[in-house]
Order: structure tokens, then C-alpha cells, then sequence
């Protein structure tokens, strides 16, 4: 047992218990494709954390017999459906529970194949950190670009790449080095990400927990030492403040209070706040709990607020600070990631779900559709299953939000397919656009018989156009030139705003 | 500040679920199987909706088998809090004859549990069924949904889950569907013995040690509360100090050996102990993955 797994020295079992209750969470994603040994990594971890109980053991070890008789297979503690374990690959999320005498740990257990995006998406939607594995004799392969992507484009401010399989290798620093100088030349894009690489082997067990004398070459904190000192939670902490209420409390005449989770920030008795999208400003009057009143509350607590005036505030209202209020649009740029198998379809309405609010929204159209593998921006008429789009949705009414990149709580959404009630993509907003439906032209009469008008594009290139200027009606002659450029650009790649 | 403790976190996730349910759901239910995780259920509900009261009622699906002390103490515990309760129990079947000897655990359990818990939903009218189910229970409950959507026969498709991200939770369904709901979902067994421990949380008195009458098996302590539970030629009941580790029917849930009379000790043998909380229920070891069967029937 290592000095990261062992008790800590302690004086009694009730001071034990008030250190463990104490200890904080860490949730972290792994992606690695099937043969990478993400499973065996995994398995270690809980079997080496003392998280796999003697019966589950067995039962691994027996089910084993029949594959790959003898040594424990550490991949089945993991492999949690039959179908996959008759298949031998895993195929959705799933999640893992270990403790250390540091920190309490969730893994989201993701698989890395290709079309399996819309997991590996949903496993870092919940993330702080990603670990993402690389094979020691491949390198680095376009999954491990993808997985990198994901990671970068959720939010996750860490990610570990655990170079493994370094065994196969003959524990050679020339190859970790080499993996790791072609790693940090392409994470150089994501500004965000906060790199650490480390050599292990998950079957051998090689700075997995321990770290290894077998490479004496390398002298960073094995992968759980790193897990355990990870500084986590204080962007949620240090973040403006954010209440989506879930739902109004009236018990009775006396009481009006608003439930819900500080998604960010903290809050004060008395501080000024804003409910969005009605604009109104009051103070909190108070912070109640099922354990009392409080003073102060912080990010990620479940209270009840009570507010100054009585203003009429609804599930789906976000109170925030007046300091820092979120955008309020129905215009929303936004990456989408598609999950579903029915395609997207532009105009179609679909039910958008943000924080605690519900509203219709029709995507209006795509901008581009990332291509995962280069990143390079596609021309794209639709986004099918996993593909991953810059697109523009326009909600019924405005919505109150914050960009992804600032609140990961109130810029995400989820869409729902009214027809079937399937959650068919995840969006991460980027930005809020304002009566996206005009146009903004610059008519420039440049003699009684022509007219060249310019028009902005939202990616900011200007289009010039020439139209006849003998129309009565310039209005109709906008209309039409507008007909045209839909024409001859199907998926626009402007927006329509301004006047003439 | 420093963030939260793991317990506080989970605390805050629970509480975020239950009220997205009762915000969301026409006619939610609280299934109340009398256990240690419906009683952390019970408590985490009360501060969901502090102070104003519960706005669900709770559904237990009695099979007619449980423990004497566990009625006693549902009775009496949701007596003390005001809760509305609902017991349904499978009549038919117990008129029938269904034992696990007389008709074997898989198909006891289907009629007394499954269908039970179909019907009792169906009578009603409840959409959303809230349990007290965790992902590190059991292999295939890793990968259940917080929502977990169920079609018309209450049935379970591991292929046509919703992806769940962030904390935005989709709760559409059509009518005859219905959605199963854990808030407890994340979870430990330790994590929530934790909690008991620092919320004073009651919970049923089997849970503690104590000399209890048992048929001992080999390594396996067999309850006698009901009198079919047949015995080996000259077997007498022994007294035994022991505890229950996970309550179910008495006659399918082995008790564990143990000293452990208190919540702290509890929590000390746990995490000394070497097996797993289900490994004592029978109900799991007809075949391999004999849960994800049930589950896909409808069995919670």
C-alpha cells in the first residue's frame, strides 16, 4: 500500500470520520479508444484504492475464465452491460465511485471509439478533469486529438495525457518525450487547457499510484498524486453570482421564497440582486434552509431565497448580481453537438432546455460544422449524430444566459425533439446576437439605374450586391435581392439585421 | 471559501433532482422500500422542499415478506413526519402461493416486486417514480440515467437512453411512459452511511447488531421470520450475533455477521469489510447479470 492509498495517521475514529466527511470531489472523464487500456487503467484505480470489494473480484475472475484464463482482467470490473461484455468493448457512459484518504473521486468511464462522441461529450459535461491515454507505440492518433478537443471544448480546465502501455516501450524517456513535444504543439490552440503528461503502465501498475523506480527518468507525481492535488471548484467559487430558480415556495401567506442551487458565486442577506428576463432589481431577504437561516451562501448549495419586494418571479428566472448581469437574447450563437440519429433540421422547433427554463427555438442556420479529425470548418447544410456544429438558434422569448466559456451552469442547453422526446443535441453557448433578423445594407445610389448595396456578414466579411435602381419600391428590391443571396448561399453565412 | 465537501455536494445534487421532479413531473411518487437510502431519501426530500411540505406521496410496494421491524418502523417514521403513504401489495400472487421456495426467487420476485410495482404505479396514475438506487450498487447500474425513462410497460432499454449532460434533465414523456428518478444516484454506500451519521438520520434498528435467531448455513445466515422458510433435516435456529447490511425480504436477505450496534461502528466495519453490499440479497445470484434482466421487466 502506497503513501497516497495509506490511513492517514489520525487520533481517534470520530476524527477520522470528520477528516473523511470533510474531503472534497473530484469528477474527472476518461477517453481512450478500446485498445488504449482505459478499462485496466480504470480497474486499477479502484482496485488499488481498495474500491473493489472481495465477491466483485471473484465474479470478474470467474467471468475471465472462459477469455483470458488466470490473472485478474481488470477491464470487467468496468465493463458493466452484458451485451458489452459478450462484445468485449464498452459502449456508453458509465460511473465510478473511488475514495483515497485525500479526495473522493467520480469517473465518468467514456468510451474513445469514433461514433461515440455524443458520450465521450456527455462523460466531460460533468468534468473537471479529463484523462486522456495514449498508446506508448502509437502516439498521437487523431482520437487522441478528438478526445483533446472535447475536453477543451466542455470546459475542462485540466487534462491529464497518460502516455501508457510505456512497459511495451522499454520504459524509454525518447518516446514519452517525443509523444509529449507533439502533444503540447497541438494543445497550443487550446489556450484553456492545463497540460500534465505522465508515463505509466495501467496493467503493470507503473505511476499509476506508485511511482515507478522503472523510470527513474521521469520525476512528476504518479496519475492518482496528481488526481489527489489537482487544485478543483474554485471557478464555480470565484465566478458572478447565478440562482436559476427551480421553483417558487409558498407554503403559506407569510412565505414567498424562490428554491434552487447557487450555479456560481456566492450571495449575502442583503445584497442587491437582478431577476432576469424581467430586469426588476430587490435584495435578498433572506437564505433558508431545512438547517436554518443563513448568512452567506456559496456555489453548488441548494437553498431557498426570499427577496426584498414582492416581485413576481417565476420558475425558469435567473437571479444574478446587478454587478455582472447575464446576457438576455433570443438570439443564440452556440456549438452544438448533435446526439440524436433524426438529423438537425433547420426551422424546426425544438424545445430548449436551459438551466431551469424551458422555451422554444428554431435553429436558424449552421455556420459551420467542425470536422473533428483536422478542425478544420466545414460547409454544412445539416449536423448529423456526433457532429459538432457553430450554429444560430433563435428562442421565442429571450432567454437569460451566460457564454459557456464563462458559466458552464447557465450557457449550456440541451434540445428536445417535441415529436419524440428525445435529447437530440447539447449546446454550449457562445454568444448572444440581437435582431439577428434584419439586415444591416449600405445602399449607395451610384446612378438613377443602379444601386450597389453592401451588407455585413456576422462573421464580419462584407458582401457587395448591384441591384436595378428603376424599382418603385426599394423595399421589394431588398426583398429580392435577399431571395437571391438565399439563393446562391442555401446554408447563409450572414445575418439578416439592420434596415434599409 | 473552499468548496464544498463531497457529502455537502451530493447533498445539494439530490436536493436539485427532487426539485426538478416535483417542478416538472405531473404526478410524481416516492418509492419508500423502508431502507437505509429512503431514509437519507426522506431527509434530502424535507430539505428540498423546507418549508413547505413534500408535494408527492410515497409509494411502497409491500411484497408481504418484509421484515416486522421494517413496517413497524415505516409506519411509525412516516407517521412522525406527516407523510402521505401508499402501500400496494400483489394479493393475488401471495393468495396464489408465491414463495421463493414454491415458485423460485426469479419468479417470486417478478410477481411480488415488479409486478407489483407496475400495478401500484398504474393505480396512481404516478409518471415519475423517485427511488433510492445507486450506480456503485451493482455493475449495470453504472450506467443508469439520473432520469431514466421507461416505455409504456414500464420497461427498461439500455440501448434508448436520453444522454444526461451537465445537470439539465430532460422529463418529457408521452402519456402511458413514465420516468424512474435516483436522486441518489452518486452515491457511495459509505457516502451515505456518512450521511446518516452526520444528519442523525433514523433508520430501521435491523441494521444494527444485535443476537438474532438465524439458520446457519456455511458462511450464509438465514433469517426465520417466515415459516415456510424450509429447514435442513434436525436444523435448529442459533442465536447469533449479527446485523442486516441491505434489507429486503426476510426471507432472501442473508444477514452479515457483526458487532456493529452503532452508525460508527458500522461505518468502521465498512470500510474494513471485503464484500459488497449485495452480495448477501440471494436475489442476485440466480445468473450473471441478473439485474440488468429484472431491470429491463421493469424491476426498479
Amino acid at each position: 500500500m502506497s503513501a497516497a492509498t495509506a490511513l492517514p495517521v489520525r487520533e481517534s475514529f470520530e476524527e477520522f470520520l470528520e477528516q473523511e466527511q470533510a474531503k472534497d470531489l473530484l469528477r474527472f472523464t476518461t477517453a481512450g479508444s478500446v485498445d488504449d487500456g482505459k478499462s485496466t487503467l480504470i480497474g486499477r484505480l479502484l482496485y488499488d484504492s481498495r474500491s473493489v470489494y472481495d465477491d466483485q473480484l471473484e465474479s470478474v475472475t470467474n467471468a475471465s475464465a472462459g477469455r483470458n484464463a488466470g490473472a485478474i482482467d481488470f477491464s470487467l470490473l468496468t465493463d458493466g452491460l452484458r451485451a458489452e461484455r459478450e462484445q468485449g468493448i464498452t459502449i456508453d457512459v458509465a460511473y465510478r465511485y473511488f475514495a483515497t484518504p485525500r479526495r473522493k473521486f467520480i469517473i465518468a468511464d467514456t468510451p474513445g471509439h469514433e461514433q461515440y462522441t455524443r458520450n465521450m461529450v456527455t462523460g466531460a459535461s460533468t468534468a473537471e478533469l479529463a484523462i486522456v491515454l495514449v498508446d506508448a507505440r502509437k502516439g498521437l492518433l487523431p482520437q487522441s486529438r478528438r478526445h483533446a478537443y472535447i475536453a477543451s471544448l466542455l470546459g475542462l480546465p485540466h487534462v491529464v495525457i497518460a502516455v501508457n502501455k510505456m512497459d511495451l516501450v522499454g520504459y524509454e524517456h525518447a518516446t514519452f518525450a517525443r509523444i509529449e513535444a507533439d502533444f503540447r504543439r497541438f494543445l497550443a490552440r487550446f489556450q484553456s487547457i492545463e497540460p500534465y503528461f505522465v508515463p505509466i503502465s495501467a496493467l503493470a501498475g507503473d505511476n499509476v499510484v506508485n511511482r515507478s523506480s522503472r523510470m527513474p527518468w521521469f520525476h512528476g507525481p504518479s496519475l492518482l498524486e496528481y488526481l489527489e492535488r489537482v487544485p478543483i471548484g474554485k471557478r464555480v467559487q470565484n465566478s458572478a453570482f447565478r440562482f436559476p430558480v427551480q421553483r417558487v415556495v409558498r407554503p403559506n401567506q407569510e412565505f414567498r421564497g424562490y428554491a434552487g442551487t447557487l450555479v456560481s458565486g456566492r450571495i449575502s442577506v442583503g445584497d442587491p440582486v437582478v431577476i432576469s428576463p424581467s430586469g426588476r432589481q430587490t435584495s435578498i431577504a433572506s437564505i433558508t434552509t431545512f438547517d436554518g437561516e443563513l448568512r452567506h451562501a456559496q456555489a453548488g448549495q441548494a437553498v431557498t431565497l426570499t427577496l426584498a419586494d414582492e416581485i413576481d418571479v417565476v420558475r425558469g428566472d435567473t437571479i444574478s448580481t446587478p454587478d455582472e448581469p447575464p446576457l438576455s437574447s433570443s438570439g443564440i450563437d452556440a456549438t452544438l453537438v448533435w446526439l440524436n440519429g433524426e438529423p438537425a433540421q433547420l426551422n424546426k422547433r425544438y424545445r430548449l432546455k436551459n438551466a431551469s427554463r424551458q422555451e422554444w427555438a428554431e435553429l436558424k442556420y449552421i455556420r459551420h460544422r467542425l470536422n473533428i479529425n483536422s478542425l478544420d470548418h466545414e460547409h454544412a447544410s445539416t449536423l448529423e449524430m456526433n457532429e459538432i456544429g457553430s450554429v444560430h438558434l433563435e428562442s421565442a422569448r429571450p432567454l437569460a444566459f451566460d457564454t459557456y466559456a464563462k458559466n458552464r451552469a447557465t450557457g449550456s442547453f440541451i434540445l428536445i425533439d417535441e415529436a419524440t422526446n428525445a435529447t437530440v443535441a447539447a449546446g454550449m453557448i457562445t454568444g448572444a446576437v440581437q435582431d439577428a433578423r434584419k439586415v444591416f445594407f449600405s445602399p449607395i445610389t451610384l446612378s438613377d439605374r443602379i444601386t450597389r448595396v453592401s451588407f455585413e456578414t456576422v462573421g464580419g466579411k462584407s458582401q457587395t450586391f448591384t441591384l436595378p435602381a428603376d424599382d418603385s419600391d426599394a423595399q421589394q428590391a431588398i426583398e429580392e435581392l435577399l431571395d437571391r443571396i438565399r439563393a446562391r448561399f442555401p446554408e447563409p453565412d450572414w445575418t439578416e439585421s439592420g434596415g434599409i | 471559501m473552499s468548496p464544498l465537501s463531497h457529502l455537502r455536494q451530493l447533498e445539494a445534487e439530490s436536493i436539485h433532482i427532487l426539485r426538478e421532479v416535483a417542478a416538472e413531473c405531473q404526478r410524481p411518487v416516492l418509492l419508500y422500500s423502508i431502507g437505509k437510502d429512503s431514509s437519507v431519501l426522506l431527509r434530502l426530500a424535507q430539505k428540498a422542499f423546507h418549508p413547505g411540505q413534500m408535494p408527492f406521496p410515497l409509494l411502497h410496494i409491500d411484497t408481504g415478506y418484509k421484515f416486522r421491524e421494517m413496517i413497524e418502523f415505516r409506519d411509525r417514521y412516516t407517521a412522525q413526519l406527516g407523510l402521505k403513504l401508499i402501500v400496494h401489495t400483489n394479493r393475488a400472487a401471495l393468495e396464489s402461493g408465491a414463495t421463493p421456495f414454491a415458485w423460485g426467487t426469479q419468479r417470486c420476485c417478478g410477481a411480488l416486486k415488479t409486478t407489483a410495482l407496475l400495478d401500484g404505479l398504474r393505480n396512481g396514475g404516478f409518471d415519475a417514480a423517485i427511488g433510492g438506487a445507486r450506480r456503485d450498487e451493482e455493475r449495470s447500474r453504472a450506467k443508469e440515467r439520473v432520469f431514466s425513462f421507461r416505455d409504456s410497460r414500464g420497461q427498461w432499454d439500455p440501448r434508448n437512453q436520453r444522454p444526461e449532460l451537465w445537470n439539465v434533465f430532460n422529463t418529457r414523456i408521452q402519456p402511458g411512459e413514465s420516468l424512474r428518478v435516483f436522486p441518489l444516484s452518486n452515491w457511495t454506500e459509505l457516502d451515505v452511511w456518512q450521511y446518516i451519521h452526520a444528519e442523525d438520520i433514523p433508520i430501521v434498528p435491523l441494521y444494527f447488531a444485535k443476537p438474532r435467531p438465524m439458520l446457519v448455513r456455511g458462511d450464509s445466515l438465514l433469517p426465520i421470520e417466515q415459516s415456510f422458510v424450509p429447514r435442513l433435516p434436525g436444523e435448529q435456529p442459533q442465536l447469533v450475533m449479527c446485523r442486516m447490511r441491505s434489507l429486503g425480504c426476510s426471507p432472501c436477505t442473508g444477514a452479515i455477521r457483526s458487532e456493529a450496534d452503532t452508525v460508527l461502528r458500522i461505518i468502521e466495519e465498512l470500510i474494513t469489510v471485503r464484500r459488497s453490499e449485495r452480495q448477501n440479497r440471494v436475489i442476485d445470484h440466480d445468473q450473471d447479470g441478473s439485474m440488468e434482466i429484472k431491470k429491463q421487466e421493469g424491476y426498479f
